[in-house]
């Protein structure tokens, strides 16, 4: 079902209770409270960071989207607001904070270099893209994203909130919670648990490669 | 104007000691050559008989592939030139060289980072522990055989990225098909990481037994790197007696963006844009830097009303910039928001003018070699004179009515130590905390660059260095800084505004050269080596946060754990230039 017809279910409403009773989905009465109220994790990278302060500001107001609560906690956070270079040395502790965050959570990569890499792509500490080790739902251009590009985004990710249902979201749903990521492992290099087969086979390759 | 290279003839080193130092004889070098063994006694005798007790910059230079060399910068807090020496040594592994810790406690971290990135072990010191990467990382990257795993060619632009005019990703050229790099039959199930054991093991030296020979409890306490008053990804671990720092370590690196690296594969002109990103509210200093150190070495003038632009530039930055530091101190300080939101109020309006002459609020790319890339057209002018004779001025009076007078900021600020001249200058603290504890010590009159000395302003000095000078001392700064940009806006000539003519890439002659500016944080220098290719053959940023950041232990030894987030916000640090 789509936004329009969400918000417009048509029901005859009788005329006794024209103005006194109003009809909508569960559906949109949920999304309207949680799209007003994304509270995103106050979490700064780099100098995407000081956008998102400028975008909190007075002139650029991120309060009128009900997003200015930021909260230092990531239990009490809705949105990982990734802004800035994801290093190999930070990145352990972003995966630690995005499996902290209780569903429903979203994260927004805010600017290139949260994105995939950004001017820095080629360093040897660079994850290149938070979303390596994270689902991303919305990616902000920009190197940094204008308050204007970040509420944009937000934006986005409003209408993304409002298309989703009760009834399919994965975190009612029952069984075990599948979406906590393996934290990565500071080794010679970044060592992503998930990877170690892959890692394992490449670096025997290597081996092979050189003694032949 | 062009300024004058640091000269280090005033002193000759090599006639007090005959057979130990030489002068460097090398084209576009200068200073002395130390024999490595000699060091600490040549070291002592530079700070204590010839002056220079200031330390700023310690590096490394990789001479692949037969030596390595560690240059020292050495200045005098009363100004004026400064003095070069060097080490140099085989490059065959182990690498060692004397630390230079106990004549100059400034060059703690600094040694640390290169031995990080260089794989220089500095014999003598008491916690050589990577600093910018973590404990098990695999080599040391700045050398110049180290290749990342990215690595495609030596110089840029890379001609493999388009080899018959289709693009190719680095991705697919490396064996595991992502920014990584294993040594070879790596089997990661095997593998037992730090978890930062080598970290906790320096703070045990804090564990002392009392009279009785009972054992305090110490609790060891982390904070960061998501906190949110750390500024960014800044971590100490914070070693706890009660409620009193009994020991403190900084972890730095996490946002350690390879900086330098990358910098020696750019040509000289694409650094620049990368500059914006070290500190990133004062992009334009950044570039002011940057440019003065390249111009050394190019020995090219700077167009008059480019280098008035500059200096408007650079000096609007420290403006938003101080005024941040305000609002940010009082937001760690419980005052939530109301003085931040006041800061990024003026804050805006001075960005405006940046993205009006540059194109963009924060990463401005705006100086070229020899001038700057951009007219300032005349409404834009207009509009910094409204500034900085109207606006600001007023502004900045609220911001004193409502604060320096406030009785809760007062006591609480007043009388809480940071730093006194003495410890500042030996852990080679600059900046407006070196200021605060009474020396006079700013390169904007210590040692003149652009077109500084034609301006009539004081250098703001608080004798105290506790908490309300460290404080006031921004205050104090900001009116400089419009006293500055009255004359500036005032005086400022019509002509051109590049000495030279636009062009990609520069020819930077073989040398060396050391470029410093008063950035609102402290001297931040560029440190560039040249071999006359189209790319540096060293780039080192010597930032004021990072070396800042040394004399944290010192200061917060002995006080609350309260106290802690406030002292921080003092240092005044940004990630992007502490870590790079």
């Amino acid at each position: 079902m789509d936004n329009e017809k969400l918000s417009l279910p048509q029901y005859d409403i009788p005329d006794d209770v024209q103005n006194a009773v109003a009809i909508t989905t569960l559906d949109r009465l949920y999304n309207w409270g949680r799209r007003s109220s994304v509270w995103p994790l106050m979490f700064g990278l780099a100098c995407c960071a000081i956008e998102m302060i400028a975008a909190q500001a007075a002139r650029y107001d991120m309060a009128r989207f009900g997003m200015e609560v930021m909260r230092p906690t990531p239990r009490q956070a809705d949105l990982m607001l990734v802004s800035g270079t994801v290093t190999k040395k930070m990145v352990p502790s972003i995966v630690r904070l995005w499996n902290q965050m209780p569903e429903p959570k979203y994260c927004v990569a805010m600017g290139a270099c949260a994105s995939g890499g950004g001017p820095f792509k080629e360093g040897y500490n660079v994850v290149a893209g938070i979303d390596k080790l994270i689902p991303v739902d919305v990616y902000i251009p920009g190197c940094p994203p204008t308050p204007q590009a970040l509420i944009a985004g937000l934006i986005k990710l409003q209408q993304k909130i409002d298309k989703q249902s009760l009834r399919k979201v994965h975190w009612y749903r029952k069984g075990p919670d599948v979406m906590e990521i393996p934290v990565p492992i500071l080794g010679p290099d970044l060592i992503d648990p998930r990877r170690n087969a892959e890692i394992k086979s490449a670096a025997a390759a290597l081996a092979t490669k050189e003694s032949a | 104007m062009m300024t004058a290279p640091a000269s280090t003839l005033t002193v000759d080193l090599t006639q007090r000691f005959p057979g130990i130092v030489s002068a460097d004889a090398r084209p576009g070098y200068s200073g002395f050559i130390v024999e490595k063994d000699s060091l600490i006694e040549v070291a002592t005798a530079i700070r204590d008989e010839f002056g220079f007790d200031l330390l700023t910059a310690v590096t490394g230079v990789d001479y692949f592939p037969d030596k390595m060399e560690v240059v020292y910068h050495a200045y005098k807090t009363t100004g004026g030139p400064g003095l070069v020496f060097r080490v140099q040594v085989p490059r065959v592994d182990p690498i060692e060289v004397p630390s230079l810790i106990n004549v100059y406690p400034g060059a703690d971290l600094q040694e640390r980072e290169a031995w990080d990135l260089m794989g220089i072990k500095f014999t003598g010191h008491p916690d050589l522990r990577r600093i910018l990467m973590w404990e098990g990382f695999e080599g040391h990257p700045l050398r110049k055989d180290w290749k990342e795993p990215f690595y495609e060619e030596d110089a840029k632009p890379f001609k493999s990225r388009w080899p018959d005019g289709r693009f190719t990703m680095a991705e697919d050229k490396n064996p595991f098909k992502d920014n990584l790099k294993f040594p070879q039959d790596f089997d990661p199930e095997k593998w037992t990481p730090d978890n930062d054991e080598s970290l906790y093991q320096t703070l045990k030296r804090y564990t002392v037994k009392d009279e009785d020979g009972l054992e305090t409890d110490r609790i060891v306490v982390n904070m960061g790197p998501q906190h949110p008053s750390t500024h960014g990804v800044f971590r100490a671990a914070i070693m706890l007696d009660g409620e009193t720092i009994v020991g403190l370590k900084p972890v730095v690196g996490y946002l350690h963006r390879n900086h330098d690296k990358i910098g020696e594969r750019n040509t000289f002109l694409q650094n620049m844009p990368y500059t914006d990103r070290l500190d990133y509210f004062n992009s334009m200093s950044n570039n002011l830097g940057y440019a003065i150190a390249v111009e050394k070495l190019m020995n090219i003038p700077v167009a008059e009303r480019a280098d008035y632009i500059r200096v408007i530039m650079a000096e609007l930055s420290r403006i938003q910039n101080h005024l941040v530091f305000v609002g940010m101190l009082l937001n760690d300080l419980g005052a939530m928001y109301t003085p931040a939101l006041y800061a990024f109020e003026e804050r805006e309006l001075i960005l405006d003018i940046f993205e009006a002459v540059a194109g963009s609020r924060m990463m401005c790319n705006y100086l070229r070699f020899g001038g700057v890339v951009r007219d300032v057209p005349p409404y834009v002018l207009q509009k910094i004179k409204d500034l900085v004779f109207d606006r600001l001025p007023a502004k900045t009076d609220e911001f004193e009515r409502l604060l320096s007078e406030n009785e809760v900021l007062v006591s609480r600020l007043k009388g809480v130590k940071v730093l006194d001249a003495e410890t500042a200058v030996r852990y080679s603290v600059t900046g407006p905390v070196l200021r605060a504890a009474g020396v006079p010590y700013d390169l904007r009159r210590a040692d003149p660059y652009s077109v500084y000395d034609r301006f009539d302003f004081d250098v703001a000095v608080r004798p105290n260095g506790d908490m309300y000078d460290n404080y006031a001392i921004r205050i104090d700064e900001i009116r400089q800084s419009l006293r500055i940009l009255q004359q500036a806006v005032k005086q400022i000539p019509d002509g051109p505004i590049n000495s030279q003519k636009p062009q990609y890439q520069v020819r930077v002659p073989a040398g060396e050269s050391y470029g410093r500016i008063e950035s609102p944080k402290g001297e931040l220098a560029f440190y560039v080596v040249s071999n006359g290719k189209p790319n540096p053959w060293r780039y080192h940023v010597r930032p004021a946060s990072f070396v800042n950041i040394t004399a944290l232990e010192k200061m917060c030894i002995g006080t609350k754990i309260a106290d802690f987030v406030a002292l921080l916000g003092m240092l005044d640090i940004v990630m992007g230039e502490l870590d790079r």
